[in-house]
């Protein structure tokens, strides 16, 4: 394993109960200091592999490397130099937000007064200064995730899991959730590997991204590539003159096929737009070919999950137990801060 | 975020972590902890003063037309019959202290409990990412049942004094020590008998049906509520192998006085053996299966 890379996993599998195939022989690397995706609906996967790299789960076969550690072999030194923040809230209700950061701290073993100091730091960057000796059964769903990160740090990991980290957040509160994590890769230097199903936010924030759906990595790469992957942008155009003279030119120049819309517009897909258009606008200037609108739509990531999976959102029965986790992690999620309070 | 500090990896940090978290829930939970005491004090209160044995052996209560025997003669005959009986003359003592151990059994059922909710609110899966040992999460959680346990005992014991539990002659801290003692090593037995069968359950439910199902057996099947003397044969058996009759056995013999149905040195090896045996059998389980 190279200096570069963070986690490495090769042919990692889980079979649940003798039968179900959760998680299918993926392998993929992690590079250090990187954001990485994992993208997939309902059921895909995620949480069982982030379940295994963090060493809550063992692997039925294969094996990954975290840091260096061996994720079967070597699980207390994995455990020690990661963060994790997994999908459920797993704060204690009872207790307040300062209370369980300072516990995480003593499981970890960390000197009490390193653990104080570190905590402050935590809870400030989350923003929960002011809510740190309440109890976090009064906090909001935002609140409770912010928590959770600070908790999921507290031990200084240089790699953080985080598994759906804004599941049932709203729109402001998953953009600070972002920001908190951007902000831990730049100043901190830490590798993050996130799981999501917002594909918005996989594209905004991920700097690669793997699609995982029936336990399979179907594909991996950024998601620039991901999305010129599908044949790159679209491009418009409506001429005044002559469509036919038009047509030659933007085959000539770009070598593309070009579709006719109607009478004066035509369409053609080209894999980056924005140096293929200035090419051509020198073309049709040197024979004359005058455009009267343009325009450029990039594919989305939509359109890329699409293409891989084949489908845009599934539904996936889930256990009644994992249902019950489901819908008190979206419960408390949607919780409001302060109301929730007296 | 490089600076290193010195981290305790000892096998036994955190321990005190999750005993600390399960006490603190605890104690600040004021209506749960005074529920959990109304149930023995109610028994001691109706069924120990009101069951009063001591009053069948009386002159009030044997008057026998015809035989005109001394009433001090028939008050000396039943007291003696009940110390013969229940190692004291006062039925409730003999209660309050079998109450001690109802309160340690139930409180120590409870440990159980702890787990499944741990592992239902995802509270589990936190702890179990951190570097802490597998086997200390159990240890821990036993460990703060066995100090709930003893703090609800002495709450038992001071109102039992208050009732009027009559002490033997010549007590000694040191019959304390061992009561508690006692206690101890039946708390910790049990504590990680029912964390044990907790370990890869998810429902709460069937854990309150394996705590119903075991709770008055295990009671009635011991020498709390009744001498094993006088019980059946079939039932001796399986009496003299319920940690719950030697902690009694222990308490009785130190507390009261009583003469016990085993010394006090086989009662506490006894009680050791079941809790250093249950405790190791409940951490080799809980490294080996304790999974999310
Ligand atoms: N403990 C378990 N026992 C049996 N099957 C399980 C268990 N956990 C997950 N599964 C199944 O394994 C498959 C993958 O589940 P996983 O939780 O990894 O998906 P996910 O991608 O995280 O989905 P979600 O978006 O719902 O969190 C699903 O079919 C799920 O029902
Ligand atoms: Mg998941």
């Amino acid at each position: 394993m190279s200096d570069e890379v963070a986690i490495k996993a090769e042919e990692l599998t889980k079979v649940y109960g003798g039968s179900l195939l959760a998680v299918d022989h993926i392998s993929f690397e992690v590079k250090k200091n990187e954001i990485f995706g994992f993208l997939g609906p309902n059921g895909a996967g995620k949480s069982t592999t982030i379940n295994m790299l963090t060493t809550l789960l063992k692997p039925t076969e294969g094996t990954a490397r975290v840091n260096g550690f061996d994720i079967v072999k070597e699980p207390a030194k994995v455990r020690q130099s990661i963060g994790v923040v997994p999908q459920e809230y797993t704060a204690d209700e009872d207790l307040t937000g300062w209370e369980n950061v300072l516990m995480v701290g003593d499981l970890y073993g960390l000197p009490r007064s390193f653990t104080r100091q570190r905590a402050k730091e935590l809870l400030d960057m989350v923003e929960l200064t002011a809510a740190a000796n309440k109890k976090v059964e009064n906090y909001s769903g935002g609140m409770r995730r912010r928590l959770e990160i600070a908790m999921g740090l507290i031990n200084q990991p240089t790699v953080l899991f985080l598994d759906e980290p804004t599941l049932g957040l709203d729109v402001q509160t998953r953009a600070a959730i972002w920001h908190y994590i951007s902000k831990l890769r730049q100043e901190y230097g830490m590798t993050i590997m996130v799981t999501t199903h917002y594909l918005e936010e996989a594209d905004a924030y991920c700097d690669r991204i793997a699609i995982i759906d029936h336990g399979k990595i179907l594909k991996i790469g950024s998601p620039r590539e991901l999305k010129e992957g599908l044949g790159g942008d679209v491009v418009s155009l409506t001429v005044s003159g002559s469509v036919e003279a038009a047509k030659q030119a933007i085959v000539q120049v770009l070598s593309v096929d070009v579709d006719d819309v109607d009478q004066a517009t035509l369409r053609f897909k080209v894999r980056d737009a924005s140096t293929a258009v200035p090419r051509l606008f020198e073309a049709f200037n040197a024979s004359g070919i005058k455009i009267s609108k343009l325009s450029i739509t990039e594919p989305t990531m939509d359109e890329v999950y699409m293409e891989y999976t084949g489908r845009s959102l599934r539904d996936e029965e889930v256990s009644s137990e994992e249902a019950f986790r489901q819908r008190a992690t979206i419960r408390r999620a949607r919780k409001r801060w302060p109301s929730a309070s007296r | 975020m490089a600076q290193r500090v010195k981290v305790d990896n000892g096998p036994l940090h955190g321990l005190w972590a999750i005993t600390n978290r399960e006490l603190k829930k605890w104690y600040k939970n004021y209506v749960l902890l005074g529920m959990s005491l109304v149930q023995p004090i109610l028994w001691l209160g109706l069924f120990g003063k009101s069951m009063n044995l001591g009053s069948l052996f009386s002159a009030n209560a044997l008057n026998i037309p015809g035989l005109n025997i001394p009433k001090s003669i028939i008050d000396a005959l039943g007291a003696e019959i009940m110390k013969s009986t229940f190692g004291t003359s006062s039925y409730f003592s003999f209660l309050a202290v079998g109450m001690l151990a109802f309160i340690v059994l139930f409180t120590s059922m409870q440990s159980g409990m702890s787990i499944v909710w741990d592992r239902r609110l995802g509270f589990l899966s936190k702890i179990m990412s951190t570097s802490v040992s597998r086997g200390n999460i159990i240890v821990g959680k036993a460990l703060s049942s066995v100090i709930k346990s003893l703090a609800q005992a002495t709450i038992v014991l001071i109102i039992a004094t208050l009732l009027g539990l009559q002490y033997r002659s010549g007590l000694t801290v040191l019959d304390f020590v061992g009561m508690y003692a006692a206690l101890f090593l039946m708390s910790l037995g049990l504590s990680s008998v029912f964390l044990m069968l907790a370990l890869r359950s998810t429902s709460w439910e069937s854990q309150m049906a394996i705590m119903n199902l075991l709770n008055m057996p295990l009671l009635f099947a011991s020498n709390a509520f009744y001498p094993v003397r006088l019980m059946p044969d079939w039932l001796k058996p399986i009496v003299q192998v319920n940690p719950i009759s030697y902690a009694n056995d222990i308490d009785r013999q130190l507390l009261l006085g009583s003469t016990g149905m085993s010394s006090l040195a086989f009662d506490f090896a006894f009680l050791a053996g079941f809790a250093a045996i249950f405790t190791a059998v409940s951490m080799y389980m809980s490294w080996k299966y304790l999974t999310k």
